[in-house]
């Protein structure tokens, strides 16, 4: 199909594991260790960044031959901030109690590196619909590695996947001593770092030299 | 005056904002393979916090939260502009950035140039933006705001100048491919986590 | 006009602003009813868990939380030094939390072990109603946990020291650990327990090793797990409001008038 030639499939698919902005470009790490304690969070965190992205990149990209140089960040800035002011808005309307607990970490999408990134790296010198293609790419790779992060977290921190009991937590009669270390903060981190070797290890050219 | 000693200590060491928060992760990881450019960076970084921190507070007090600008008409205590609190504080951010970029320039051109590109990249750094949120959400007065700012910005010093000393050494540890650089620096800073959270059971 | 002309630039950043403005304030104007009721839907939910109008974990259409709440909870303001009802202020519309941020209407808190700041001078409860009697109590209590302020509500009985429930609607505790004390499981152990000792000092606390049943155990409830500072947080705020510097003044006028 023209319309999913192979640069518009390498927009979109690549930055799930060849060129993942968390693994490789080192982008967007903040908010990924800490709305990671449960899958719940971690969907609407990735869904929120995915759509920030997408629409930032396609609006810069769209305005791109009539933004003057001097104020390009400024302009990207403004575009993002506004935008995610908007998600929030919606969250706060239609997901209020999730909103409560994802508290100041949708406000830092603004600052959040894949988003500036792309629209400055990418959508700045591409055409609108290959960036838009990007921009959902790149937040893909983030919600994978943010869901991945999430699930093993939840799971083997309270036993529970999105809220339900799948491995029978020792106090309600079962056989499951959950480990609250995964819950806390450092966990995240052990666990991408490790996610990253196992990524490296099957793709070697991602690897950094000595 | 306790208080603010407790709230300072709280944002430094048991509220860390890179170790306890994992904010402004991507500078944290990027700017740390040298202990020079770290320490840089961590002074800009407090910079710029101690700056924008009670400037971010006087406008949400003053301009943005809901009735504030009675202050200005009393009927006008409907007015309620707290969903503008991310813009504001962005810009604010920004501009102290570009200020403080163009004095460092005109007054300090040494350091100017060893902070290099580091300098313009705070504006994006999600600690500063956490921590005008932090402050939004936690209702801080002026004083507690500067604290506070003094507070989170050293935190981050102290935390990518103690990364950048265990990073320096590793460039001569061994680890397999996989892990090499960010992977290996990944768990390094999980390490450094658990140690700062023995902090968490100091109460003042 | 040149793209990087100064007139060019000036109104190319005009136009984005004027278009991000509308973008964002449409959103808010639109979505800005919602968002109340959302809030307040959530505090009415917390608070009828808290009485046990509502099954803590049980989920129930907004519209009808709001029903329950309407016909059920009459909210009033109480001067906390006196212990009498304020009138002359519309409790709908008081903001405790706001009050508690104004010097003209809070005062600072003598030092505490639940390190409260201030205490506003005017608090608002809520009374059950259960036909023409009212039943139950409920006082908002808050305080300090590990990472940041618990806000919640606890329900007491006509007696003033039987507990029907505690119900947290805000906490930055760690989740799995202290914010577990909003998990249902942990709500279930709370009714029945009593507030004071014979002595009509508090006496409910947080224990680690668990507790026995209401009846036997009355005066303790098991710690959460793995959770001792936000659990010595509980402990302390319960037994800050309900002593002399909290609610301690209205809730022994009440059990002088024989009710609320």
């Amino acid at each position: 199909m023209a319309l999913f030639d192979k640069h518009k499939r390498a927009a979109l698919f690549d930055p799930l594991l060849a060129n993942n902005p968390i693994g490789l470009q080192m982008l967007g790490i903040c908010s990924a260790l800490a709305v990671t304690t449960r899958m719940d969070k971690a969907l609407v965190m990735s869904v929120s960044l995915t759509t920030v992205a997408a629409l930032a990149s396609l609006a810069v990209s769209l305005i791109r031959k009539f933004t003057p140089s001097s104020v390009r960040i400024i302009v990207q800035l403004a575009i993002i901030s506004s935008l995610v002011i908007v998600v929030d808005q919606v969250l706060k309307a239609y997901l209020y109690e999730i909103s409560i607990e994802l508290s100041v970490f949708v406000g830092l999408i603004i600052t959040n590196c894949i988003v500036l990134g792309r629209t400055e790296g990418f959508a700045m010198q591409n055409p609108p619909l290959i960036s838009l293609l990007d921009g959902i790419g790149n937040g893909l790779g983030y919600s994978l590695v943010l869901l991945t992060v999430g699930f093993i977290r939840e799971l083997f921190g309270t036993g529970r996947v999105f809220g339900f009991q799948a491995l029978p937590l020792v106090s309600e009669g079962g056989w499951f001593y959950p480990n609250s270390m995964f819950l806390l903060a450092p966990a995240a981190f052990f666990i991408i770092g490790v996610l990253i070797w196992f990524l490296r290890t099957w793709k070697p050219e991602q690897q950094e030299e000595n | 005056m306790e208080h603010y000693l407790s709230l300072l200590v709280k944002s430094v060491f048991i509220e860390n904002v890179a170790l306890a928060f994992f904010l402004g992760m991507c500078s944290f990881l990027a700017c740390s393979r040298k202990v020079e450019t770290a320490f840089g960076l961590g002074v800009a970084v407090v910079f710029v916090q101690v700056l924008t921190l009670p400037l971010n507070n006087l406008l949400l007090r003053y301009l943005l939260a809901e009735g504030a600008l009675t202050w200005l008409h009393e009927s006008l205590n409907w007015v309620d502009l707290t969903f503008l609190t991310f813009i504001v504080f962005i810009s604010t951010i920004a501009a102290t950035v570009q200020i403080v970029e163009m004095a460092l320039d005109r007054y300090f051109p040494a350091l100017y140039t060893s902070l290099g590109v580091f300098l313009p990249l705070i504006a994006v750094n999600c600690a500063i933006l956490g921590g005008s949120l932090f402050m939004a959400e936690r209702d801080y007065n002026f004083i507690e705001s500067v604290v506070f700012g003094f507070g989170t910005g050293f935190g981050f010093l102290l935390a990518i100048v103690a990364l950048a000393a265990i990073r320096e050494r590793m460039a001569y540890a061994n680890p397999p491919g996989g892990l090499r650089g960010l992977g290996i620096t990944f768990i390094a800073v999980g390490l450094m986590s658990i140690g700062f959270m023995m902090f968490s059971g100091m109460q003042f | 006009m040149r793209l990087e002309s100064p007139a060019y630039t000036l109104g190319f950043t005009t136009v984005v602003c004027v278009v991000c403005s509308l973008l964002v304030a449409g959103s808010n104007v639109l979505l800005k009813d919602r968002q109340e009721v959302n809030r307040l839907v959530y505090l009415q939910k917390n608070l009828l868990q808290a009485s046990g109008l509502v099954q803590p974990g049980e989920k129930i259409p907004d519209q009808k939380a709001l029903e329950i709440y309407r016909s059920r909870i009459e909210p009033r303001l109480v001067n906390l030094q006196t212990g009498e009802y304020e009138s002359g202020m519309d409790p709908a519309r008081y903001d405790q939390r706001r009050a508690r941020g104004d010097p003209r209407q809070s005062r600072e808190a003598p030092p505490n072990p639940a390190s409260v700041r201030r205490i506003p001078d005017v608090a608002k409860v809520y009374l059950v109603k259960d036909g023409d009697e009212y039943s139950q109590i409920v006082i908002p209590v808050e305080g300090l946990g590990l990472y940041g302020t618990l806000y919640g509500y606890l329900a007491l009985e006509r007696d003033t020291t039987t507990i029907r429930g505690l119900s947290f609607y805000e906490n930055r505790e760690t989740p799995g650990l202290g914010a577990e004390v909003d998990n249902p499981q942990w709500k279930l152990l709370w009714p029945g327990r009593k507030a004071y000792g014979d002595d009509w000092k508090p006496r409910i606390s947080l224990v680690k090793g668990g507790a026995g049943p209401a009846t036997e155990d009355p005066y303790h409830v098991d710690a959460v797990a793995g959770a001792t500072m936000t659990s010595n947080g509980v402990t302390r705020m319960l037994q800050f409001w309900l002593d002399d510097l909290g609610f301690g003044p209205y809730l022994r006028k009440v059990r002088e008038r024989g009710g609320p």
